[in-house]
């Protein structure tokens, strides 16, 4: 093996370790105490695989992931979760798609300063930024108040703690996670194609669907991965400005744990999760590798 | 018969910066017509006003009667081959090509076929399924070219369409195209800043500087009369010396006290050019002088023919070419210039 090769593979071995150490651990005691079995104590959880007496126990233990299905309290935060999850990124697709795109297209100086202005937030702890939407969305707060002034309504509207105050919190903190790398994609997306689209005879919509909308995909697809799955397990916006009556899965997970002491359900609820987000994930990059990159 | 392009005082700002200004001038339909000039002349920008990727100042642009200066590009009859090709990366070569054919709503069986007609025209028959990044430089090009001819636009505009290859490729190009141009019957409008390139594509050219063409005129006339010391010096290489009228078609050299005839006839102060292969140098002075003689600084040996730079006695520098000096002059040795009537030409400005 040549120096290069070695060194190559020296260099590759630390992020190998550090997701065998972060990820792939953690993992799999998640998914080793998913199987396991509830009781009292601490932990309050008998392991699959045990030692009792000078005997190996084994109590694989799948009731967990039966209750999942068996209470439709998880079906519904299952479906609660991933159906905001996907409504969020199609808002963030629809207002971030032009914002990265007008962005992308701005004058070469003034560049830094947008993208400042979409990092800007992160600056601040989002859970004061989330914290400070009830300011704005509750019933005597400034939306309602701007609103009742301009005389647009009479009567304050009831937006915190429903669906839609939800909704506006995950569609505020996820955006720039679809702007940012669609962004960057459309940057170096070479606009003398455009030209050459409508010299061909293509109106800008047209060249934008023909031309503009797959040379961006791979960014367009990263930015709604980056906004999907980790709204997709949200738990503090949901939690602020949300209400009981529709529980999110990560709500759900974590009453399990922390209230219930049921580590094995809250794990299965975990591993499900997972398994949901990750295999389309896996569909997904499967086909573009095998479609080849552009 | 009206001309095929008409542009009427053209102009074209970016902010302070003026690209284009006052720009008129006349193609007509079937020419391979050359937009000659150095870096920042302008000639991007004008051929960029024909395709509708820049909106005019002011001024009209008019293609076969049309006014279509407020034309996207979309509704001209005009297609672009760029500089640097514009491919679509996302797409095939066939995809390419058909570009513009899906849009303007060809069938499918049609497209394919015009698709293949025009691979086989750039000889690219059976490269459809490639993606361009799979491709030479060469064979990108064609696909540019085959991308725009397909459409059969009434002009087919050229930015820089050889840059991009290698000399070899380059000259073998250039008659590809000439000979395509021929064969299609295309109005074709190149930019370059060659102009070498530009005086063996086009039938007529124009020189352009500082946003303004300077001359237009077939390669020849642009060659053997020039009218500006700008042109006379841009193309090939010429000597300008200062020249004051003295009569209906003699001119006298400032500072040398000779006079020479011209073909025209120069009506103020002004200058003549005299193309260094022209000129005759001998080491005496020449019959029907006087000549103008100086002192020879340096001999450049180039082959098919010698370069001598003489230091005229009123101070001007000539470079002359010269195959044989009868009497092999060295450098510091005294020599006298001589050249046929018809030599000299006029320069105004």
């Amino acid at each position: 093996m040549s120096a290069a090769k070695q060194r190559e593979r020296d260099v590759l071995a630390l992020p190998w370790f550090w997701l065998a150490l972060f990820v792939l651990a953690p993992l799999l005691i998640v998914l080793a105490i998913s199987i396991s079995t509830a009781t009292y104590g601490a932990p309050p959880l008998e392991m699959f695989v045990h030692w009792k007496d000078g005997h190996t126990i084994f109590n694989i233990n799948f009731d967990n992931y039966a209750l999942l299905g068996s209470d439709s309290l998880y079906l519904r935060g299952f479906l609660n979760s991933i159906g905001i999850a996907f409504e969020t990124t199609v808002l963030c697709l629809l207002i971030g798609y032009p914002m990265a795109y007008v962005m992308a297209r701005a004058p070469e100086r003034i560049q830094p300063l947008l993208v400042m202005g979409i990092v800007l937030p992160f600056w601040t702890s989002s859970l004061i930024r989330v914290y400070a939407w009830i300011g704005i969305l509750k019933e005597n707060g400034l939306l309602n108040g701007f609103l009742i002034k301009l005389g647009l309504i009479h009567d304050p509207l009831v937006i915190l703690n429903t669906p839609v105050a939800v909704q506006i919190g995950m569609v505020y903190s996820y955006l720039p996670f679809l702007v940012l790398p669609l962004f960057a994609t459309l940057q170096k997306l070479d606009w003398t194609l455009l030209e050459a689209a409508a010299d061909l005879g293509a109106k800008p919509w047209s060249a934008f669907f023909r031309v503009t909308l797959p040379l961006s995909w791979p960014g367009t697809m990263a930015g709604a991965l980056l906004v999907f799955v980790p709204a997709s397990g949200e738990y503090l916006i949901p939690e602020l400005l949300g209400s009981a009556k529709l529980p999110m899965i990560s709500t759900v997970l974590w009453t399990e744990f922390f209230a219930n002491r049921d580590w094995p359900v809250a794990s299965a609820i975990a591993v499900v999760l997972l398994l949901i987000l990750a295999v389309p994930l896996f569909l997904v990059q499967g086909r573009q590798g095998a479609e080849g990159r552009v | 018969m009206a001309p095929l392009i008409r542009l009427e005082g053209l102009t074209k700002r970016f902010g302070e910066t003026v690209a284009v200004e006052d720009v008129s001038l006349d193609i007509e339909a079937g020419d391979l017509f050359g937009l000659l000039g150095a870096s920042g002349s302008g000639k991007t920008t004008l051929l960029r006003l024909l395709g509708g990727f820049e909106t005019p100042t002011a001024g009209r642009v008019l293609i076969d009667g049309v006014d279509v200066t407020d034309m996207p590009p979309y509704e001209r009859p005009t297609n672009m081959m760029f500089q640097s090709y514009a491919l679509f990366p996302h797409m095939t070569v066939a995809k390419n090509i058909a570009f513009g054919l899906k849009q303007a709503k060809v069938s499918g069986s049609e497209s394919a076929s015009r698709v293949e007609e025009a691979l086989e025209l750039v000889k690219l028959g059976g490269l459809g399924g490639r993606k361009p990044s799979q491709l030479s430089g060469g064979q990108r090009q064609r696909v540019a070219l085959a991308r725009a001819l397909v459409l059969k636009p009434k002009v087919l505009l050229l930015d820089e369409p050889l840059s991009a290859l290698d000399k070899k490729l380059r000259e073998h190009t250039q008659f590809e195209l000439m000979k395509l141009q021929d064969q299609l019957g295309i109005t074709f409008v190149m930019v370059t800043h060659d102009q070498e390139e530009a005086m063996a594509m086009c039938c007529k050219i124009a020189i352009m500087d500082q946003g303004r063409v300077i001359e237009q005129g077939t390669p020849r006339t642009i060659y053997e009369r020039p009218r500006s010391r700008f042109v006379a010096d841009f193309i090939g290489s010429a000597n300008i010396l200062e020249a004051e009228p003295a009569g209906p078609g003699r001119v006298v050299l400032t500072g040398l006290g000779v006079t020479c005839a011209t073909g025209e006839t120069l009506e103020a102060k002004g200058w003549i050019a005299l193309r260094p292969e022209r000129i005759s140098l001998s080491t005496a002075p020449a019959a029907g002088g006087p000549w103008p003689s100086g002192v020879i600084e340096a001999i450049a040996f180039h082959g098919d023919f010698q370069a001598y730079k003489v230091r005229l006695d009123g101070g001007a520098e000539v470079r002359v070419a010269t195959a044989h000096v009868p009497g092999d002059p060295e450098p510091g040795d005294r020599a006298w210039l001589s050249w046929p009537a018809d030599a000299p030409v006029v320069l105004t400005h």
